[in-house]
């Protein structure tokens, strides 16, 4: 799978442009070759296997991991370039962790104003204005003064979503943001999300909830062993994906319970629902003889 | 073995764990009353108070220049203290910087101040002007004590700050640098302050630990209004022929120091209910 354009696109609309991206650690290669262009407004949920590489792709966007080999075109920027200024091109893209990675010794509302006064060197008053104005977007305008490990998961990614938005990023990174929650939590976190998707943010979000993909993303990509298995919109790819790998993993993600069995090369029907898995009698050895 | 003595062979009643447990107890306490015993019979209470707690030996201590002495301990050990949390954060950013001949230097000061001892490094630093002569040391004996004992004590910190800052999850770098922050303003306003959050209660025991080591500015010879605790303590023994004043220069430390541990303690039990 490969994008025939001119590397880069030059088009201002293009605001990720990924050719060729390779990553190793030591001799493990995670990424295998990844092209990916991600335009403005799109959101993008990213899905596969755990060890499928997305995650690393998701932090080679923004350099936290260096590629091995390939370049990354931020706004038609090159990103990968060694000269890069990678610290400005940082500024333009909000990153939100699977765990959170609040400041623990700041405020809600200095965790959101560090940066713009630090960074971008705004005053403290316009800082702060800025950051509680994104407080109230995620919903704890009034929490602005608590540390964060006085507040839920759920509301500790949600400053840490002010704190990258604080930025005004052209685009938001997101790295399994509701994997580390408790069950009850996902739903706030999300529905900030798909109020910024609604919104027109750019997105690139990597995930496990398939309800949020199908929902909220323009585009699905399928990943699995470093490589884009399958892409496409979410009825493609969540609704009838055409690899088996995705169909594999589908079957798997949507019922947990779910036992591989060669009916699987066949679109999940519900035929091979009727096969349960064969438990085997619990055998306790006899310790004490007769 | 146990198939012939378990048939027919009653075994030994043995004591129960909590009855044995009353009896060691009983032994614990046995021992303390006669030791309490002991020292009533063979301790001369007052020709103990007599040579270590002498009333007008007291208040001639008091009266002397105990608060000046007071205050030349704590203004030795205070200097002392910010230049080895200075210099102990430098190595301590060496130690875990990317250049490996930062590191290598890091290393070698380390290991070389942490194994000398530090009466040596003083007396050594104090004749320092005689290898240099050129060389004049600020404030002088203060400045000579500063940078002695702050040598010597940035050894043990430049360890442990660089503990503390190795405990702050690498997700906190992350998220400073996505925010756009060059990597030294992440270390700066990220990193070193959980760091030193962290590492508080330990360095708050260098400084006990440094209060106590200033009393070896005896060797470098000081003038009267610039005697420590000890010095005093022992310059007005030695005068009166009476230990009075040496002990009420110890428990003079204890002032210092009892409140510090205290505090430490209260910083750990913090330290451990929040995690």
């Amino acid at each position: 799978m490969s994008v025939d354009v001119t590397i880069p696109t030059g088009n201002r609309e293009d605001e990720i442009q990924i050719y060729d991206l390779h990553k190793s650690f030591g001799d493990l290669e995670v990424l295998k070759g990844i092209d990916l262009v991600v335009h403005r407004g799109e959101v993008v949920c990213v899905i596969g296997p755990s060890g499928s590489g997305k995650s690393t792709l998701l932090r080679c966007v923004n350099l936290l991991e260096q590629p091995t080999k390939g370049r990354i075109f931020i706004l038609n920027d090159e990103i990968t370039d060694p000269d890069a200024d990678v610290d400005h091109l940082r500024t333009l893209m909000g990153m939100v962790f699977q765990s959170f990675n609040l400041f623990p010794h700041l405020t809600a509302l200095e965790n959101c104003s560090i940066a713009l006064t630090q960074v971008l060197k705004k005053s403290a008053a316009e800082a702060k204005a800025i950051a509680l104005e994104n407080l109230h977007k995620v919903g704890l305008g009034d929490r602005s003064d608590s540390y964060p490990l006085k507040l839920s998961g759920g509301q500790q990614q949600r400053v840490a979503i002010a704190r990258a938005l604080s930025m005004d990023p052209e685009l938001m990174l997101f790295d399994e943001p509701t994997s580390a929650l408790d069950p009850e939590l996902v739903g706030d976190v999300l529905s900030v999300m798909r109020d910024l998707a609604a919104g027109g943010m750019t997105m690139m979000v990597v995930t496990h909830e398939m309800a949020f993909a199908r929902e909220v993303a323009d585009r699905v990509i399928f990943m699995d062993g470093g490589v884009i298995v399958e892409q496409g919109t979410p009825e493609e790819v969540i609704g009838n994906p055409k690899e088996e790998r995705t169909r594999t993993f589908l079957a798997r993600v949507l019922d947990p319970t779910h036992v591989h069995t060669p009916d699987d090369e066949m679109p999940p029907t519900g035929a091979s629902a009727h096969e349960k898995p064969v438990v085997p009698p619990v055998h306790r050895p006899n310790i004490f003889g007769h | 073995m146990s198939a012939i003595t378990a048939e027919g062979v009653r075994p030994r009643k043995k004591t129960s764990p909590r009855k044995r447990a009353q009896r060691i107890r009983i032994v614990q306490y046995g021992v303390l009353v006669l030791l309490v015993l002991l020292g009533v019979i063979f301790i001369d209470g007052r020709q103990v108070s007599q040579v270590f707690f002498r009333p007008d030996m007291i208040s001639k201590a008091l009266k002397e220049g105990l608060p000046l002495a007071f205050a030349n301990t704590l203004a030795f050990t205070g200097g002392a203290f910010v230049i080895g949390l200075l210099l102990g954060t430098v190595l301590a950013l060496m130690r875990l910087s990317q250049i490996a001949p930062y590191r290598w230097l890091s290393v070698i000061y380390i290991e070389f101040f942490r194994g000398l001892p530090a009466l040596i490094v003083l007396m050594a630093f104090s004749l320092m002007p005689l290898a240099l002569p050129g060389l004049r040391i600020p404030l002088d004996p203060y400045g000579t004590v500063w940078i002695g004992l702050g040598l010597v004590s940035s050894a043990y910190m430049a360890e442990t700050i660089r503990a503390g800052i190795q405990a702050v999850p690498k997700g906190q770098v992350e998220a400073a640098r996505s925010l756009g922050m060059p990597s030294g303003m992440a270390t700066r306003r990220i990193v070193l302050p959980q760091a030193f959050r962290i590492v508080t209660p330990p360095l708050t025991n260098e400084f006990v630990a440094l209060t106590k080591d200033s009393s070896l500015v005896y060797v470098i010879g000081l003038t009267a209004t610039s005697f420590d605790l000890t010095k005093y303590g022992r310059a007005l023994s030695n005068t009166y022929a009476n230990i009075t004043p040496l002990v009420v220069a110890g428990l003079s430390y204890l002032v210092i120091t009892l409140p510090l541990t205290f505090l430490v303690r209260r910083m750990e039990a913090r330290q451990a209910k929040s995690k």
